[in-house]
């Protein structure tokens, strides 16, 4: 009998698996465990294709994904100088920078300022160092039986971004995975944790680049925990190359008076699902979560955003906005759970859209579930406001056609930018912005 | 009605056939406007009012399939709408569009400098510009805090139309089409709305004048009335025909039907 080519996928993964035996060996007890749990689910579950697809994938088919054998690269691809980061990524100066080249840390380019009560380092030391601190929290929010891409990710991660810290700290930390370029697909797992002692403040960029124009995969995990207090501030930077897949998860969980507060900024991918599930631990708790993508070409990118609201007090507000072009795709699903007994919570959440052309295509669905009382949600959404009439009514005006789609391209984005209080970081993705969208530097043509 | 001859038409409409898709909207309009002149046009809904005003601005969508329109003596149909504007024409639409993340204020100044651009005046400066503005928006019973907020977003249905004869008012036009611009205002608003026009209007401005109500021409006293039914002009008059429209609906002046042979 043959194979399905996802049966051939899956025997991949088999073997990666078992290649891993000698390195696993030298890890501790716990994580080797927490490997094989995740490992037996995602050889259970697989991916969520076909009869297993259900209404959370009901955008987003995966099967380009499931079907697909890619290698785990086993050294580098390429060796990046700093110069070669700075051209990339313009904007961090003075910060703490660690860079991943294919999972491999790249400690050329990274360089690390280790503050007094605090720890910054690669997660593969942290997890020889402060292995018991390490187990505490690793997995532990994002579950290994989350989906298929986290049970994965906990299975193959190889290095990764540990933060800890019970201060404020000074610089931000830019964690950068690269991807370079391969003749053959490859696949990489990012894993960061973050964990924020009680008033403890951080700053953490990540930023996802490919050096190449060829397809590869990238299954990034983010884990954040917040304690009482704490202040984390999260950018995220999906730029990768046009044939690219991501899958990736972020889980933040919210002690009692913390304050979360994300920027997701996606410009880059073929096929991206991302899914931050925010989890309202503790009272008083408060999620400002921003995001803004840009999708051409047959790009199709898929946020899921979720909100838990278990405690009280509890406030959030989201904001996506997304700018499409050509034939692109983009899928914002938005939930606000709000549990029994999360008394007096305040939710909002938005996504609108500009499409810049008749073929793109935005679906948005925010949802809400409510099941406490006294609780204030709203949620809008605009499914495309399509750019012409704006575009009329500007130059109605005597604003040139350039001048008009540059000012609407920019206004409409600058509502998330302007979020972001990174002034280089900013910039760079001011530009960046204008750049991923032709149109913007040609004028709408009719 | 004699049309005083000794001034020769800003904008002349010839025998304009429009179509959207396969549907011919406009089937032989014409209409002569001169300076000095306010003229009113009003007929019953779908009749293609908004589609004469929007041709004239150059909004996209629209096929002219047959007719002229000539402006200052050229034929503006092959010119962009910021072309358009530049050369003095402005419309104020029926349903003004949001513009997210553009602040009224800088829609304005970035309009005002591409109009003054072409009209070889001389940059204004940030603060001379806001005094300007502040004058115009004070003179509107504009909240200053409009100004701030993003174009139209959010505004009511009364502060979006008082938005577009601020914006009239600030970009200064020759010729400028109002369309609908009294629909959903109060009597307050409508009041701030005649005053902006009847200020704005002088010897060398023509307006016109799109409107469903008797109510604002109590205001804005047009020289000339025009009943647009079915993509043609069916009957024009003083500012007396309004108020037979008034009395007596549009009715009266269909055609008869076509006798069946
Ligand atoms: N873009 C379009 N697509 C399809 N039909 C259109 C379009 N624009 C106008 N029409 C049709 O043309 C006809 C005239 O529309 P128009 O908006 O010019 O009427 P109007 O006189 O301004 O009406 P109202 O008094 O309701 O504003 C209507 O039947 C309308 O449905
Ligand atoms: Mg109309």
């Amino acid at each position: 009998m043959t194979q399905t080519p996802t049966a051939a996928a899956t025997d991949r993964y088999v073997d990666q698996f078992n290649a891993l035996r000698e390195e696993r060996e030298k890890e501790p007890l716990w994580l080797r465990d927490l490997r094989r749990e995740a490992f037996d689910y995602f050889q259970r579950m697989g991916w969520p294709i076909d009869e297993k697809r259900d209404e959370a994938w009901k955008y987003t088919d995966v099967k380009p994904i499931a079907r697909a054998s890619f290698r785990l690269p086993d050294a580098p691809g390429a060796a990046l100088t700093d110069e070669d980061i700075v051209r990339l990524l313009p904007f961090d100066e003075g910060m703490s920078r660690v860079v991943f080249i294919d999972g491999h840390y790249a400690p050329e380019v990274s360089r690390i300022r280790q503050p007094d009560h605090a720890s910054v380092r690669r997660l593969k030391e942290a997890i020889q160092q402060d292995e018991s601190f390490v187990h505490g929290h690793l997995a532990r929010y994002s579950a290994p039986h989350h989906d298929a891409s986290v049970a994965l990710n906990t299975t193959f991660f190889r290095d990764g971004v540990f933060i800890y810290t019970d201060r404020p700290l000074s610089a931000p930390v830019h964690v950068v995975y690269v991807t370079s370029e391969h003749a053959d697909p490859v696949v990489t797992y990012p894993r960061t944790l973050v964990v924020a002692g009680t008033n403890a403040e951080v700053t953490l960029i990540e930023s996802y680049v490919s050096l190449g124009t060829r397809n590869h995969f990238t299954d990034p995990v983010t884990e954040i925990a917040l304690g009482e207090g704490s202040h984390v501030t999260h950018y995220r930077l999906l730029l990768e190359n046009t044939d690219s897949y991501s899958i990736g998860h972020v889980r933040p969980c919210l002690g009692p008076d913390s304050t979360y507060k994300s920027v997701v900024y996606e410009a880059g991918s073929g096929l991206m699902r991302l899914d931050l599930e925010v989890l309202i631990e503790g009272p008083g708790a408060f999620a400002d979560l921003r995001g803004l993508y840009l999708t051409r070409g047959k790009q199709h990118l898929d946020n899921l955003v979720s909100i838990d609201h278990a405690k009280p007090h509890g406030k959030s507000r989201l904001y996506y906005k997304g700018i499409l072009d050509d034939e692109s795709r983009a899928v914002f699903g938005g939930t606000v759970y709000v549990q029994p007994g999360a008394d007096k919570t305040d939710a909002y959440q938005e996504d609108k859209n500009l499409l810049l052309s008749d073929r793109a295509e935005a679906d948005s669905k925010p949802s809400l579930e409510i099941y406490a009382d006294d609780v204030k949600c709203g949620h809008g959404a605009t499914a495309g406001a399509v750019a012409d009439e704006a575009i009329f009514y500007l130059r109605s005006r005597g604003i040139d056609e350039q001048t008009a789609s540059r000012l609407l391209i920019k206004g409409f984005a600058s509502e998330i930018l302007d979020e972001v209080g990174i002034e280089a970081l900013r910039v760079f993705l001011e530009e960046r912005t204008t750049q991923s969208l032709p149109r913007f530097q040609a004028g709408l043509a009719a | 009605m004699a049309q005083t001859n000794h001034n020769r038409p800003i904008l002349d409409i010839r025998d304009l056939h429009v179509s959207v898709g396969d549907n011919e909207i406009l089937r032989g309009m014409d209409l002569s406007v001169s300076l000095g002149e306010v003229h009113a046009i009003m007929g019953p809904n779908g009749s293609g009012k908004s589609t004469f005003t929007n041709v004239v601005a150059g909004r996209p969508g629209y096929t002219i399939t047959k007719g002229e329109i000539i402006y200052e003596g050229e034929s503006i149909l092959g010119m962009f709408p910021d072309e358009r504007a530049r050369k003095g024409i402005f419309l104020a639409l029926q349903y003004p569009v949001e513009l997210p993340g553009i602040r009224n204020r800088e829609f304005l100044r970035t309009a005002l400098e591409a109009l003054r651009e072409a009209r070889g005046e001389t940059k204004l400066a940030i603060r001379e510009f806001n005094k300007f503005l502040e004058e115009k928006a004070k003179a509107m019973d504009f909240e200053p805090d409009l100004m701030k907020r993003n174009v139209n977003e959010g505004f009511s249905g009364g502060e979006k139309k008082r938005n577009e004869i601020l914006q009239m008012s600030v970009l200064d036009p020759k010729l400028a089409l109002l369309d609908e611009t009294d629909s959903g205002l109060d009597i307050d608003a409508l009041k701030v709305v005649s005053r902006g026009v009847n200020e704005f209007r002088g010897p060398d401005k023509a307006i016109v004048l799109v409107t469903h109500y008797q109510r604002i021409l109590n205001y804005i006293k047009p020289d000339f009335v025009h009943v647009l039914i079915e993509g043609r002009i069916v009957r024009s008059g003083g500012s007396d025909l309004a108020q037979e429209l008034e009395a007596q609906g549009y009715e009266w002046l269909r055609e008869p039907p076509e006798q069946a042979a």
